[in-house]
């Protein structure tokens, strides 16, 4: 008889701490889901903000076309990327142009006194800095659920209901990484 | 992260519970003295008789009503104490359209902590530059900073501030300060009410305690000392309990504006620049509520050995020292390392978020430029005017006119060139 009670209790005590586990994987999966949408807010809102900054821009620059296009086309392409590597490698491309763009601006103090444009920079300014504290907090999170399925034991209930380990939102681009805050202020 | 919160609602805990201790014992014994047994407040007869050994109830009354107090107080601040607060500075909310770059900031600092909530962002019309947040909970805070503060930082230094205050609210120590402070408060009114009600009584009759029976008289004039030096000591004791463990905050929430921002000179260079300011200090500050700014918010510091322990903040030197040597990274271990070097203290970061995390420093993007003082100054003073609803006219001559909300007439002569100008109807 006693053995037979140690057994049960031994059994429910295993399922209780897999239960456990498998909602803490749970929960961090969710925080990670939660956190890329953080990001997909803000380069959407990056998006959104392009056309603004191009239209204030193009009446002073009339010269500087090669730049608008290499914008509007890292735009298009980031806006079409679907999984979240290639996501990472179309945004660094935007980002890139982003910063050429605003390299050239320097030649302009005309728009750089403009009021509209200076709305436009901070509002950008603001943007990329979310978009990289946003990544900055999901690779967090994305660090936190893979040690989590890869460290013993929690990573045999992670096997047993197949919970993947997630990409890391990573920038392509070398320049991108050294300066990863594009500051106009 | 997650274990430094958990470590800081510990110590808020333990905290709480010494103060408790404090406050009731200050009842108690405060009490005690009115007890109608022993009580010099009774007629002769009855003091003479052997209750005095009876069980001290009038100490219990003590307590509980000290238990009282602070349980109103408590509900009071509760319901409204972040209101009361930000009254009390005369702060005014500001939303997006009025002032975008404090706003950005405040949200890329949300997302970087991963609140649940932006926290309302509050504009203080004071040229001394300070910061605070208020609120019970993450997702119900509140953040303020002085027009002074935002007429002098660039924009990375306004980044580390919001990141401090940010992480004071990450760090639930909204939460404690708010809970602290009114056991400090209690604690403060009830020995103040105490000590002055036997001040006024033994001026008016003396003779109280010197004609009571022999025995009772002398156990009176006992429990009457005790309570007397217990009125003085508790709220010292108080004090320092308070002062002691917003210090070490103030240290955590470097720490933690510096793992947000992945940038510690921002908010080094934000510290150096409050600190060399020479505004009078913040009008709207007590002793209670100023573990709540980002740097103190009283100037005039007494001889350094007190202000070491009755400082609510550490010495504005050491914390710029301490952030502007964290070179390897910004990880609360690094942090913490630095700390030692610096003051050649133990470490202030409890031991559970010491895990080793590789974070590095972000380097700072093109230089981040100061603008024109003045004329920084000029856009917050304009600022301050759209929140209080001033109305912005151009006169032809180009001169801007800003018109308050309470001016009467509907049209207004331009002081430099004589015009009358029509005002926009209302």
């Amino acid at each position: 008889m006693t053995p037979l009670i140690v057994i049960a209790a031994a059994l429910v005590l295993l399922i209780v701490f897999v239960i456990g586990i498998y909602n803490s994987l749970v929960g961090l999966r969710n925080q990670v889901d939660n956190s890329w949408s953080q990001i997909d807010v803000q380069l959407k809102r990056r998006h959104d903000l392009i056309p603004n900054l191009v239209e204030t821009a193009k009446g002073y620059m009339q010269h500087e076309r090669g730049t608008f296009e290499a914008i509007t086309e890292a735009r298009s392409k980031a806006m079409g990327a679907k999984s979240v590597s290639e996501a990472s490698k179309a945004e660094g491309a935007l980002g890139e142009a982003l910063s050429k763009f605003m390299l050239v601006v320097e030649n302009y103090p005309d728009l750089k006194a403009n009021q509209n444009f200076l709305a436009v920079q901070e509002e950008l300014t603001g943007t990329e800095n979310r978009i990289s504290f946003a990544r900055q907090s999901y690779n967090d999170q994305v660090l936190f659920f893979n040690n989590k399925t890869q460290m013993f034991p929690s990573n045999m209930v992670a096997n047993m209901f197949s919970f993947s380990k997630r990409d890391f939102f990573e920038l392509e681009s070398s320049t991108e990484r050294e300066v990863p805050k594009v500051s106009f202020s | 992260m997650w274990e430094l919160i958990r470590a800081n609602k510990r110590n808020s805990v333990i905290l709480m519970a010494l103060m408790v201790v404090v406050l009731l014992l200050l009842g108690y014994v405060i009490g005690s003295i009115f007890d109608p047994a022993g009580g010099f407040l009774m007629p002769r007869q009855q003091m003479q008789s052997p209750r005095v050994i009876q069980t001290n109830y009038a100490g219990f009354w003590g307590m509980a009503f000290a238990a009282t107090l602070w349980f109103i107080l408590m509900i009071v601040s509760f319901s409204s104490g972040d209101h009361i607060l930000l009254n009390a500075s005369n702060a005014k909310l500001v939303t997006h359209d009025e002032y975008p770059q404090l706003f950005n900031v405040v949200e890329e600092m949300k997302i970087a902590a991963g609140l649940p909530a932006i926290p309302k962002v509050y504009l203080i019309p004071d040229p001394a530059p300070n910061a605070f947040a208020t609120g019970r909970s993450p997702k119900s805070a509140s953040v303020a900073v002085t027009a002074g503060l935002l007429g002098r930082l660039n924009r990375d230094q306004l980044q580390g501030v919001i990141a401090h205050e940010m992480s004071h609210i990450l760090h639930r120590d909204i939460l404690y300060v708010t809970l602290a402070g009114i056991m400090l408060g209690s604690i403060v009114l009830i020995s103040q009410v105490f000590l002055r009600s036997m001040f006024y009584s033994s001026m008016g009759s003396r003779r109280r305690y010197s004609s009571g029976g022999k025995n009772a008289g002398q156990a009176q004039l006992i429990m009457l000392v005790i309570a007397i030096i217990a009125a003085i000591v508790a709220p010292i004791m108080a004090y320092l309990l308070y002062f002691a463990l917003s210090r070490k905050r103030e240290y955590l929430a470097d720490a933690g504006a510096a793992r947000l921002t992945r940038y510690p000179e921002g908010l080094a260079g934000a510290l150096e620049k409050i600190a060399g300011d020479p505004s009078p200090q913040l009008a709207a500050a007590n002793k209670v509520t100023a573990p709540m700014y980002i740097v103190n918010p009283f100037k005039k510091a007494r001889s350094m050995k007190l202000s070491d322990l009755t400082s609510t903040h550490p010495p504005i030197s050491e914390r710029i020292k301490i952030l502007r040597s964290m070179s390897s990274g910004v990880s609360f271990k690094d942090y913490s390392d630095s700390y030692t070097r610096i003051t050649h203290h133990k470490t202030i970061v409890p031991a559970a978020a010491l895990t080793k995390e590789d974070i590095a420093l972000r380097q700072a993007g093109a230089e981040a430029k100061d603008k024109q003082r003045t004329e920084q100054m000029r856009q917050v003073g304009d600022i301050m005017r759209k929140i209080n609803q001033f109305v912005f006219l151009t006169c032809l001559c180009g001169l801007k006119l800003k018109i308050p909300p309470n001016f009467k007439s509907d049209k207004v002569q331009c002081p430099r060139c004589k015009r009358i100008i029509d005002l926009p109807a209302k």
